[in-house]
């Protein structure tokens, strides 16, 4: 398999990364050398192997369905690049 | 007695006991250091207030007669660590300005134990990278340099500035995190120990997520016993990471009885590499000779799915990764783009993402997004969860048939100088560094890397044995005798 220049555009646009036209064919070109490097997994006899989920044997654990945390929006939004009236702002969404 | 600051813990821990000096004293001389070392950009964060505040708090518990292991003991932080209130950036330019709200349980651990945070360690951007050369902070230096020969070289990374921290004398000790190799390579690129412990025996909560079935935290120090003494006040059971396990920790320390006799070490016939350096193979040899002269018995073992290790974690973790750093958007915290006339919430996400995330960081969100998206899931993901369960059923089947622990080289080079390799014409080339490291990660095992000596031009090369799960008090017992053997006592120059 292997990434043309307007697949690597379509990856870049999935992953939200603004790449310049430009840059595709070299971005093409290095996604491919990565992933002819995982093509050598295609060797190996995989028949009745189960993907593995988790290295540990155990079953993941539980706790009750129940608000740990929380009450404090302050904390929360200290953070962000730009907040507003207790909320995130952002660019318009929905027209 | 030398500096203050070039004490191991173990050390420390007994001259601040018997009050030869105090915790204060210790972490002047830490502070001073760190001042007189601006060249190899370990510390990228000081936190000199906090560790003067804590060192006093420390010298009161000490003098109380209250004094846990770590108590007074000044380390450094790698900056993956959240931390309340002082910067935590991964290295990446899109958490610039991030504070965090609330502390990671390694971090909370270790001040519990009285230690003393010294400021934030330099690394590759979201511990992608075994050179620290993705860091938005510059690159981190190597104290160790080639004899005669000034060329600046890589500590190795991910965690690079806690190893050049460390083997410089800045601070006792420094926490690293091992996805793929990124605790166990520095150290051996520059001298020092260390430990990725089991998947599930250090608590993940408050560490920045890179790739979260494979990440692990541990510690970077100047001996196998300091190793042992951080590692028991890192480790916790924690409620607040569902993949903690519920498995008591136990006294490291008082596992490093220095006795192995009649312990079975395994030696992989698959990681004798093609191309493998000769100094390589012989410092391999010479650690199984010291095993077998300290009573332990060496084996031939087969690891037979060892090849295809890196190439199933080079889908996994980008995999992993690229889900983890979809949160980076802007919206919630850090750097946000500027935006122009009409821009909308797409633009947003992918100008703020594409001027905060560095080329490799970029790379491998963009992979692990690809091998996900639909089409190519089985072919690439499921394909490697599948080889990722064979290469841990090679470890259950060695270790089925009685062997202790694993030894096999740390990396397959010395430390190599910065700039050398170009990761935007092959990136493959760098992901080289982790051949001997990524399968202790993708078995959920732990490995420790072990000075063991030095090459023609003079640069610190290790060993690494990996031991069955949950067993590194075990591990460390072994890595002990490997260095008392080795006898490593060597100190890059000053030249900083």
């Amino acid at each position: 398999m292997s990434i043309t220049p307007d697949e690597a555009r379509k990856v870049a646009h999935l992953a939200r990364i603004a790449v310049a036209p430009e840059a595709l064919p070299k971005l093409a070109e290095q996604l491919n050398g990565i992933l002819h490097f995982m093509e050598q997994l295609n060797e190996v006899d995989i028949e009745g192997v189960e993907p593995m989920t988790g290295v540990t044997p155990m079953r993941l654990k539980r706790r009750s369905d129940e608000v740990t945390a929380g009450g404090m929006p302050e904390k929360i939004l200290a953070n962000a690049p730009d907040a507003r009236e207790g909320f995130f702002a952002v660019p318009k969404v929905v027209e | 007695m030398s500096a203050l600051n070039a004490l191991t813990i173990a050390e420390a821990r007994d001259g601040l006991r018997k009050r030869d000096f105090t915790a204060a004293e210790l972490t002047e001389a830490c502070l001073g250091a760190i001042e007189g070392a601006g060249a190899l950009n370990a510390f990228v964060h000081g936190t000199p207030e906090l560790a003067r505040e804590q060192a006093a708090a420390a010298d009161q518990r000490l003098a109380a007669g209250d004094a846990p292991a770590m108590c007074g003991i000044p380390v450094g932080i790698k900056d993956l660590f959240c931390t309340e209130g002082v910067p935590a950036q991964a290295a990446s330019r899109i958490l610039e300005g991030f504070l965090p709200p609330y502390e990671s349980t390694v971090t909370r651990n270790l001040w519990d134990a009285g230690a003393i945070c010294l400021g934030k360690l330099n690394m590759d951007e979201f511990a992608m990278g075994s050179s620290n050369e993705t860091s938005v902070y510059g690159n981190a230096v190597n104290p160790w340099r080639r004899t005669g020969d000034d060329a600046a070289l890589t500590p190795g990374g991910s965690s690079g500035g806690s190893a050049a921290a460390v083997a410089a004398g800045l601070c006792l000790a420094a926490t690293g995190t091992d996805t793929g190799g990124s605790i166990r390579q520095p150290a051996a690129f520059t001298g020092i120990v260390g430990l990725k412990p089991t998947y599930g025996r250090v608590s993940r909560w408050g560490v920045i997520a890179f790739a979260s079935s494979l990440d692990q935290a541990g510690p970077m120090t100047r001996s196998v016993r300091d190793a042992a003494i951080m590692l028991q006040a890192m480790a916790s059971v924690d409620p607040m990471d569902s993949t903690s396990a519920e498995i008591p920790v136990p006294d490291f320390e008082a596992a490093l009885t220095g006795d192995i006799r009649g312990k079975r070490i395994g030696l992989p016939r698959e990681y004798r590499m093609e191309g493998m350096p000769g100094e390589i193979e012989a410092l391999w040899k010479r650690g199984a000779e010291m095993l077998r002269d300290a009573g332990a018995e060496v084996v031939d073992i087969s690891l037979p799915h060892t090849k295809y290790a890196l190439p199933a974690y080079y889908v996994i973790a980008p995999a992993e990764a690229s889900s983890n750093l979809a949160r980076y958007d802007g919206v919630r915290y850090g750097r946000r783009a500027k935006l122009g006339q009409g821009d909308g919430i797409t633009e947003l996400y992918e100008k703020t993402r594409a001027e905060g995330f560095g080329p490799e960081v970029q790379r491998r969100v963009m992979i692990g997004t690809y091998v996900l998206s639909a089409g190519f899931y089985d072919a690439y993901y499921n394909r490697a969860r599948k080889v990722r369960a064979l290469i841990k059923s090679d470890f259950d089947a060695v270790f089925a048939e009685g062997i202790d622990a694993i030894l096999t080289p740390a990396t397959p080079s010395a430390a190599f100088p910065l700039g050398s390799v170009d990761e935007a014409a092959d990136p493959v080339a760098m992901y080289l560094n982790d051949v001997f490291t990524v399968t202790v990660n993708l078995a959920g095992l732990p490995g420790i890397a072990v000075p063991a000596g030095l090459d023609v031009q003079g640069l610190p090369l290790g060993l690494q044995l990996i031991g069955r799960p949950f067993e590194e008090g075990a591990l460390l017992n072994v890595a002990g005798a490997i260095e008392h053997r080795a006898g490593f006592m060597a100190k890059p120059d000053r030249w900083w």
